[in-house]
């Protein structure tokens, strides 16, 4: 089903290495993978595993020590730290197990947040699509309330609209469902599965049985290294039919 | 949405630190004015102390002297001519002049068109003895007035003594026991006794008066006198000996003039001393003023930016807390894409604005209680003379300079924040 898709990200070899004052901790060691657009990837393994470091690695937010990555064709870490931010405006949307709402920001203008990065696109249609993509997570009634007026569910609905935004090629999504109760969580899996089925990329993070099955695919990360990966989704597409 | 939005939605968040820089910015700015206002004040109130001074002086001088003019036209003064090689020391030694003079200069001086002269009386005066009485006597020949040739004849000053007359001096006719119409020998002629005056308590006393040509005569100085003496000089100068030398020069070169004293010349004397205190005084206050601003300016001078640095510290201080409390929605801002130029105007853009209002409440609020305070610190000087609204324009605008100044470096810390490390604990 992906085979004929566009490769949306293309890590090859990817290393990451943290120097404590007393040890190194080789957090991702020599990490290979390729996502299509449209594959809903889960990656999973034990805590400390370096999930989060090959994510925020993926998502052009730290540069690996070794390897190369690949977004849309491009490898963001040739690009100097403001390009780089440009870059994760237009193709990267991240979603967090905190949310990370701007508490200050009424629901409406926590979507519009990704505005101020990227300025050249017209304020009327993002503010269309902010309101399209919060009416289609339907918390469209509650677009001048502050965050800490919605519910948890709300919150990361609202998070998820955010990511979305700018129609970014790939999402990244570090434990999503980690702080839902079941309902919500199958509302946001959905919503990432929608996504993908609409040709994005996504990657979440988690540890969730239920949020692995709603992914097409799943990578398996232990000490840092790949363990097993299923990307290319035979055993997902097997399972499901 | 955009930047301007973020900024103020966020200020509205965090009210308190927000209240606290602007408060900072506002207490700040009222102490600069505050200082202001106290220095200038003071400057305007003692420069206005010293003007009135200096006013005062003059408008008393100015009354003095024209008191003095019309005491000295009324009362007018009196001058001796004497020829020009008499040593005055001798004069002032014996009381009259030994040198002599050709009487005609009188008439000469009467003749001439000088104004400031009047009642010209030419004398020849000698210190001798009576022989006929064994006395030591003074011997003064007049003639009465010169009549001034250019001015309405007045009435004499000084009565002439007529030819074959004496006058006498009180000490004179009372010891001798003489009284009017007596007849009295003196160097051998015959005179009569035609007037005897009261007592002056002076060497009036021991004079006799006699007509001048006998007196030169007797003397053996026929057309000679020693001195002319003029009455009631009009002069409406202050320097009138000076004036009235440079005219009688003219016209009699071969003579000299000295005042006699007069209430006058006293006057002009203490005129002259309560002038120069009055100046002294005047040169101490401005002494004192300039000294005292001195002092203030050396005071405003550390104060002020004692106060700019405390306000900067604090606003410096607020920002950082700010920065603190914001590191995720940092962090969050970072990985969407948003540009560290865009975090570090956010930043600072909150600083100019409390800077900027702080400092236009600051103004304003002083503005409001500067008449409340303005006559007990201020002199009563009113707000606008002591800051002009170019300066308060100019304070206003280096406030939120200077506010984005202090949050430079808590900004500068903000836009450098790595978001993976902040998002790694997520
Ligand atoms: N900046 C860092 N400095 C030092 N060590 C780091 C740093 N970032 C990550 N590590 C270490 O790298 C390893 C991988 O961390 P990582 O956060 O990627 O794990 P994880 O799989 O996401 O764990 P969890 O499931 O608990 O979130 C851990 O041992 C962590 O302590
Ligand atoms: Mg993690």
């Amino acid at each position: 089903m992906t085979d004929n898709q566009p490769i949306a990200v293309k890590a090859e070899g990817l290393h990451k290495r943290f120097v404590t004052t007393e040890e190194e901790v080789h957090a991702v060691n020599d990490v290979s993978f390729e996502i299509c657009a449209g594959d809903f990837v889960a990656l999973h393994g034990p805590s400390g595993c370096g999930k989060s470091t090959l994510l925020l690695m993926t998502g052009a937010l730290l540069s690996p020590d070794e390897g190369v990555i690949e977004i849309a064709g491009k490898n963001p870490y040739e690009l100097k730290a403001e390009g780089r931010a440009a870059f994760r405006a237009e193709h990267v949307g991240f979603v967090f197990q905190q949310f990370h709402l701007i508490p200050y920001l009424n629901v409406l203008d926590n979507v519009l947040i990704g505005d101020l990065a990227n300025r050249s696109s017209g304020g009327e249609s993002n503010g269309d699509r902010a309101r399209e993509l919060l009416e289609k997570f339907n918390i469209g009634h509650r677009l001048h309330h502050v965050p800490s007026k919605l519910s948890i569910g709300e919150q990361q609905r609202v998070a998820l609209a955010r990511a979305l935004l700018h129609s970014p090629e790939l999402v990244l999504a570090d434990e999503p469902t980690g702080n839902l109760d079941p309902e919500n969580s199958e509302i946001i899996l959905q919503h990432l599965a929608d996504f993908a089925d609409d040709g994005g990329a996504v990657i979440m993070v988690t540890h969730d049985d239920r949020a692995k099955a709603a992914a097409k695919s799943a990578m398996h990360l232990d000490g840092g290294e790949m363990i097993s990966s299923d990307q290319q989704g035979e055993k997902k597409e097997g399972q499901g039919e | 949405m955009n930047l301007r939005r973020l900024v103020m939605r966020e200020i509205f968040h965090r009210k308190t630190n927000f209240f606290l820089a602007l408060l900072g910015a506002a207490l700040a700015i009222v102490c600069v004015l505050a200082t202001l206002a106290a220095m200038r004040s003071f400057e305007l109130n003692s420069d206005a102390l010293i003007a009135k001074m200096e006013a005062d002086t003059q408008k008393e001088m100015k009354q003095l002297e024209d008191d003095i003019r019309k005491t000295m036209k009324g009362l007018g003064f009196n001058i001796y001519i004497f020829p020009k090689d008499q040593d005055m020391s001798e004069v002032y030694d014996q009381g009259y002049a030994s040198k002599t003079m050709p009487e005609e200069y009188a008439t000469i001086l009467a003749n001439s068109k000088i104004v400031t002269v009047n009642h010209l009386l030419p004398s020849l005066t000698q210190k001798l003895e009576w022989p006929e009485k064994k006395r030591n006597v003074i011997l003064i020949g007049v003639r009465g007035e010169v009549p001034l040739a250019h001015r309405d004849p007045k009435s004499p000053l000084i009565d002439p003594v007529k030819k074959g007359e004496l006058v006498l001096g009180y000490e004179l006719h009372r010891s001798l026991g003489l009284k009017l119409g007596d007849e009295l020998m003196f160097k051998g002629k015959s005179f009569k006794l035609s007037k005897a005056y009261q007592e002056r308590g002076s060497k009036d006393d021991i004079t006799i008066w006699m007509n001048l040509t006998e007196c030169q005569e007797l003397l053996g100085k026929k057309g000679l006198i020693n001195a002319i003496q003029a009455l009631e000089c009009n002069c409406a100068t202050l320097d009138r000996l000076g004036e009235i030398r440079a005219e009688l020069m003219q016209i009699l070169p071969n003579t000299q003039i000295t005042e006699t004293g007069s209430t006058a010349l006293a006057r002009a004397e203490s005129r002259t001393k309560a002038k120069a205190t009055a100046q002294k005084q005047i040169a101490t206050a401005k002494q004192h003023r300039k000294q005292a601003s001195a002092e203030r300016e050396r005071f405003a001078g550390v104060l002020l930016p004692i106060v700019l640095l405390f306000a900067m510290a604090w606003i410096a201080m607020l920002a950082f807390m700010n920065v603190r409390e914001r590191v995720t929605e940092i962090g969050v801002l970072r990985a969407i894409g948003v540009s560290s130029k865009i975090i570090l105007t956010a930043f600072l853009s909150r600083a100019v604005v409390a800077g900027l209002l702080g400092a236009s409440l600051g103004a304003v609020f002083f503005a409001v209680i500067y008449p409340l305070l303005k006559e007990r610190f201020f002199h009563g000087i009113t707000l606008g003379e002591v800051i002009s609204v170019s300066e308060c324009a100019w304070l206003l605008l280096a406030a939120p300079f200077l506010a984005a100044v202090s949050a430079w470096l808590p900004s500068l810390m903000a836009a450098q924040k790595d978001p993976a490390d902040v998002l790694r604990y997520d």
